[in-house]
């Protein structure tokens, strides 16, 4: 029983479980954290972004300064973004029998690891994760093809150089891995590998080994999954939530009696109260926009964008906002509010009865109808006709770096009326302005991340009662700029068992009894005939 | 021996009122609870007192199946739970459990408010009856209890129609409900997987048939609504509102928009719109072509197809009008019936199973005189067509079926007497299995060869494996251990662990036997012999010539004296314990052949 780390990200987590002579991979994360060391991509030429100045060393050297560009005080490459993928050469990922899927935002990697490596096996997830999944990443791929960009810094890359750049570029990790985003060709490709799966379905691999994907609570579709042999069993538990919002309710019963329970995909703001920002949220929208303002909210095209939605559509009447125009950017935005209308077995039982009147699940389908939310494909086209000020605008990417949502910053940043609300919690907000700076407009951060915390894992633990927990290392030491906070870490006896990027772990278990079945055959007085199977 | 008991208390032999028990390891398990359309008596419900004459019904079954949302398939359900009395679980698929009530509340209101029946299940009834209803997903496997298991496949016939494997054990049936094994305009194929049940349980309503090709039937189907249409009849079609209703909706529509039609298509019953709207918030359910194309258009927003008001029967001029229900056995469809039966311009098209005793039935075998309620006879002049639509698999697709899933039973419901003998010697010629066609209240008893799982303790297992060549996957081995069987767990584990547990002293048990040899030699030369001999034929086992003159074979002793009469013979005593039983018997056979001449 072993298992190889391939991703250091805890929430973006990738890691291979070899487990009865069969090779498991178990999500593949994809770190896009390292697109903010690169300048934005503009939709329209941007004249501010086109003339900063190119970077110098200390001693004056030059031979940078097309490749990296200077904005208040921080260094980006010029150049399209990349992204940081898993270690793929821990082991050699042609041997990988199946990848199981977690949620739609730990699939980002996978055209890397399925088009790449030799890998010919198969992918499970569940249907919503696979719709919804390819939504990102079509989004992805949409935004970062239509700026062609002709420019591909490398040099920077070089380990020599690298050394006398600034942080955060200096410190950058496995830089001469990352990569630019795959073609709409090889995510086709990728999906076409995936199997689709149902909560509670057993699934048989090679006789061996059986896996099972659990309602994890946390988006539509989100699993965590059991890989077990009759006497072994290993918990995966990645993105999971126990609070009431749209997806099914945590299974949490199906977890007991693990051996192993590898923890990942914990909240990354643990000192957040979602409900609370959610309050936030919904207030700075109104002052913004009640002071003549616009408001910006960063996001993915699908999750907490349904719940912002319906809060809004409970709270614009009363707060008197019925007349402002919501708009909501992205390709594929009229897909993902199709798509969340149809996957009503996936939804809290509340969703679900709506179904049998039959109602659409979520209220969004309202406020289209009244035309309070207004969806495009861009800001091209049709938007820029309809568009009007003050408005409050949902588009991606939460990162900034490319998007729809580079053309508001650009456009909104010099008012300090308008306001920009950070919701998505994969991204420094600091870091995703930087390159904006200086900004007049308004920053709200306010983090929802329906992950679990450590209060909830801790009582999840005690719950379920697993011999061993494994975890990335991050959560077994408090979070570095609150080194006081112990309690905001994983708290278990025997403590975790921890891993970090490039690992390998080997698990511990002890295993007593194996299950063979026994022909009946009663001519047969003292052997037996048995029936095994490895 | 272990046993699988299923008795049809409907749908033996017949179509309507599938209701068939099902015992299986213990279990108990009621699969669909359906009425018959073509009975107005105490006939129309199954006869639940066959399960039990006083006692409660759900100390009796573990739980109940639905299949699908026809009627004859849950129409006795409110009956059933609330009437006679169950409140165990019943588990249906999710879109089943949104458009059942629906239908359900709607033969409630023919049966109640237009015949005046007294004495049937009431609104609340409905309400109550569907709140014991677990709803599952496809593929999810539902632990009902410690033992059993019962998991949905897709099976195409109408939206959220389901076929449901029941496993105890090792022990499983696999019922069918109604399924399609080709897709259709709305609906994707059913499909299971290869999981060999002990008995499958399989609907056989087009037993005999082998459909033409579909396209050939849609292109008949549109030709004779658009010549009605143009000499200005109009085209009645009695549908159920939901399932084949849809399809020919969207057949029409397409039609209509591509030829430029103006007549007016109806479609009756307010469920119209609302049936759509389950379609198209259950889309996961349709075909792939649907899911696909749903964000850009969905299929089931009809621009031509509009409400039916009871008045426009009377309009004059083509029209085309969908009505309920699809037998022509009460309800709107009949009524638009009485009306048109007597214009031989009009036209009804029947495009679906009707059950004897329905006034479909009756004009489909000909009859075109029908004594109405009050002795009243209705002279049917307009023409009557009838097109298969209803999606149910044909001959072939149920041998399709037969082969996927690979069971080691068929059991034949849902269809003809007649028609099930055919595909029942088709079926046993075939698969050289056992193929069953129970009547209703006939049970069929189908005895099971289940394997029992035992735990090995991983010791021995090691050992056992490591004696003789690699362990081949899958492949039944011989193995020595001491099975003990405590707390209803059964565990092989090696000897000595088993006499450690249980308290108990070890017996040898030795076997001895003589061999007698010609070898005039002297003793220790025959002994020397003889060990030559077998190290040079035993080049895996470890022979050993100890210093008192004794040779050991492994475990097995062999000792050489000469023969107190004749010093000519030499006797071998060879003795082995009985764990090496199979080693002491070879040695013994190979020592009886006697020694090679030219041992050095």
């Amino acid at each position: 029983l072993k298992l190889y780390c391939l991703s250091g990200h805890p929430t973006l987590p990738c890691n291979v479980l070899k487990f009865k002579s069969t090779t498991i991979m178990l999500d593949c994360g994809l770190d896009m954290t390292s697109t903010l060391n690169f300048l934005p991509l503009p939709l329209v030429q941007s004249p501010r972004l086109s003339k900063l100045p190119g970077w110098v060393l200390k001693d004056g050297s030059t031979f940078l300064d097309k490749e990296l560009k200077e904005c208040s005080g921080h260094v980006f490459v010029d150049s399209v973004p990349e992204f940081c993928l898993p270690e793929t050469e821990l082991l050699d990922l042609s041997t990988v029998d199946v990848i199981l899927i977690s949620n739609y935002h730990c699939m980002m990697a996978l055209p890397y690891i399925t088009e790449y490596t030799g890998f010919t096996g198969t992918v499970y997830a569940t249907e919503p994760t696979v719709q919804i999944g390819r939504l990102l990443m079509e989004e992805l791929v949409n935004s970062i093809e239509r700026v062609p960009k002709a420019q591909s810094a490398s040099m920077w890359k070089n380990k020599e150089v690298q050394r006398l750049l600034p942080t955060p570029l200096k410190d950058a990790v496995e830089v001469s891995m990352w990569r630019k985003c795959y073609t709409m060709p090889e995510v086709n490709a990728a999906l076409s590998k995936i199997q689709l799966v149902g909560y509670s379905q057993k699934i048989e691999l090679f006789g061996a080994v059986q896996v099972t994907p659990l309602s994890s609570g946390y988006a539509l579709g989100s699993s965590n999954w059991i890989i077990q042999s009759h006497y072994e069993k290993v918990s995966y538990v990645s993105g999971s939530s126990l609070l009431t919002t749209h997806p099914q309710p945590m299974d949490q019963a199906s977890l007991k009696n693990s051996d192993v329970l590898i923890l990942t995909g914990l909240t990354q703001i643990p000192t957040a109260n979602p409900d609370g920002m959610v309050g936030e949220f919904c207030s700075n929208l109104a002052m913004t926009v009640r002071n003549g303002g616009n408001v910006l909210v960063p996001c993915y095209p699908s999750g907490v964008i349904y719940d912002l939605l319906e809060c809004l559509y409970q709270y614009i009447d009363s707060a008197g906002l019925s007349n402002v125009p919501f708009y909501f950017i992205s390709p594929v935005a009229n897909s993902s509010l199709e798509f969340s209308q149809i996957f009503a077995e996936w939804l809290c039982h509340n969703k679900q009865t709506k179904v049998y009147l039959p109602e659409p699940p979520f209220p969004h389908a309202e406020l289209i109808q009244t035309n309070k939310l207004k969806h495009y494909p861009s800001i091209h086209g049709d938007f820029s006709n309809d568009f009007k000020q003050p408005c409050v605008v949902f588009t991606g990417h939460p990162s900034l770096r490319f998007g729809d949502v580079v053309h508001f910053m650009e456009l909104w940043g010099k008012s300090s009326l308008n306001t920009v609300i950070f919701t998505e919690p994969d991204f420094s907000y600091l870091d995703a302005l930087a390159p904006y700076q200086p900004l007049a407009m308004k920053c709200v951060y306010c983090p929802i991340d329906t992950r679990l915390n450590f209060i909830q894992v801790s009582k999840l633990l005690k719950e379920v009662q697993p011999l061993h927990v494994v975890c990335p290392e991050q959560y077994t030491q408090p979070p570095p700029t609150q080194s006081h906070r112990t309690d905001l870490m994983v708290d278990c006896q025997p403590p975790p068992m921890s891993y970090r990027r490039a690992e390998v772990l080997t698990l511990p278990y002890k295993r007593r009894y194996e299950k063979i079945e026994i022909m009946p055959d009663p001519s047969v007085m003292w052997t037996t005939y048995a029936h095994h199977t490895y | 021996m272990p046993e699988i008991k299923v008795t049809p208390l409907g749908a033996g032999q017949d179509v309507g009122r599938s209701c068939i028990l099902v015992s299986i390891a213990g279990k108990n398990v009621m699969l669909d609870c359906g009425m018959h359309m073509g009975y107005n008596d105490d006939r129309r419900f199954p006869d639940f007192s066959y399960i039990t004459q006083n006692g409660r019904l759900t100390d009796f079954l573990d739980c109940v199946i639905i299949s699908h949302f026809h009627l004859d398939h849950c129409g006795a359900l409110p009956y059933f739970s609330e009437m006679v009395g169950y409140d165990g679980p019943i588990y249906m698929t999710h879109p089943t459990k949104a458009i059942c009530p629906i239908l359900l509340e709607d033969y409630r209101k023919i049966t109640v408010d237009k015949k005046g029946e007294t004495n049937f299940f009431t609104s609340q009834m409905i309400k109550d009856c569907m709140k014991k209803v677990v709803a599952v997903h496809l593929h999810q496997t539902v632990q009902v209890d410690e033992e059993l298991e019962i998991k949905a496949y897709y099976a195409g016939h109408v939206l959220g129609a389901a076929m449901f494997q029941i496993k105890v054990g090792c022990e499983s049936v696999v019922y069918t409900g109604d399924y399609n094994m080709t897709p259709d305009r709305h609906l994707g194929a059913a499909w299971i997987d290869k999981c060999r049940p002990d008995l499958l349980i399989s609907e056989s309503t087009y037993a005999t048939t082998i459909r033409d090709s579909k396209r050939c039937r849609e292109r008949d189907f549109l030709k004779k609504v658009h010549e009605t249409v143009e000499r200005g009849g109009k085209v009645l079609i009695p549908v159920f509102a939901l399932g084949r209703a849809q399809e020919l909706c969207i057949l029409l529509e397409t039609f209509w928009e591509r030829m430029n039609l103006k007549a007016p298509i109806y479609f009756s019953t307010g469920l119209t719109e609302k049936a759509n709207h389950y379609y198209k918030l259950f889309i996961t359910w349709t075909n792939q072509k649907i899911r696909k194309t749903f964000v850009q258009r969905n299929m089931f927003e009809f621009k031509h197809i509009k409400a039916f008001d009871r008045a426009f029967a009377d309009n004059p001029g083509p029209m085309v009008v969908f009505a309920t229900p699809g037998m022509l056995h009460a309800g709107q469809s009949l009524q638009i019936f009485r009306k048109w039966a007597g214009n031989e311009k009009n036209m009804v098209i029947m495009p679906g199973y009707c059950v004897q005793g329905t006034v479909g039935h009756k004009i489909l075998s000909g009859q075109r005189k029908l004594e109405m309620e009050g002795r009243q006879i209705l002279e049917v002049k307009m023409q009557v067509e009838y097109m298969s639509f209803s999606a149910h698999a044909d001959a072939k697709g149920i041998m399709q079926l037969i082969r996927q899933a690979e069971p080691r039973n068929v059991l034949l419901v849902h269809g003809e007497a007649k028609k099930m003998e055919f595909l029942k010697q088709k079926i046993e010629q075939e698969f050289h299995v056992s193929c069953y066609m129970p009547a209703n209240g006939e049970t069929t008893t189908i005895f099971t060869n289940p394997s029992i799982p035992v735990d090995i303790s991983l010791g021995l297992l090691k050992r056992e494996t490591t004696i003789g060549l690699v362990p081949d996957v899958k492949k039944p081995k011989l193995m020595h251990g001491t099975l003990i069987m405590k707390d209803n767990s059964f565990r092989l584990v090696s000897p000595e662990q088993a006499l450690k547990e249980l308290g108990l002293a070890e017996h040898q048990l030795r076997f001895t036997c003589r061999v007698h040899i010609q070898d005039p030699r002297k003793e220790h030369e025959t002994v020397l012999r003889v060990y030559n001999h077998l190290k040079g034929v035993l080049k895996d086992y470890s022979v050993q010539h100890l210093p008192d003159g004794s040779i050991t074979v492994e475990s097995i002793l062999i000792q050489a004296t000469a023969h107190s009469e004749d010093q000519g013979t030499k006797v071998l005593l060879v003795s082995w314990t009985y764990q090496d039983e199979e080693l002491g018997s070879y040695l013994t056979s190979l020592l009886k052949k006697g020694l090679p001449q030219s041992t050095a």
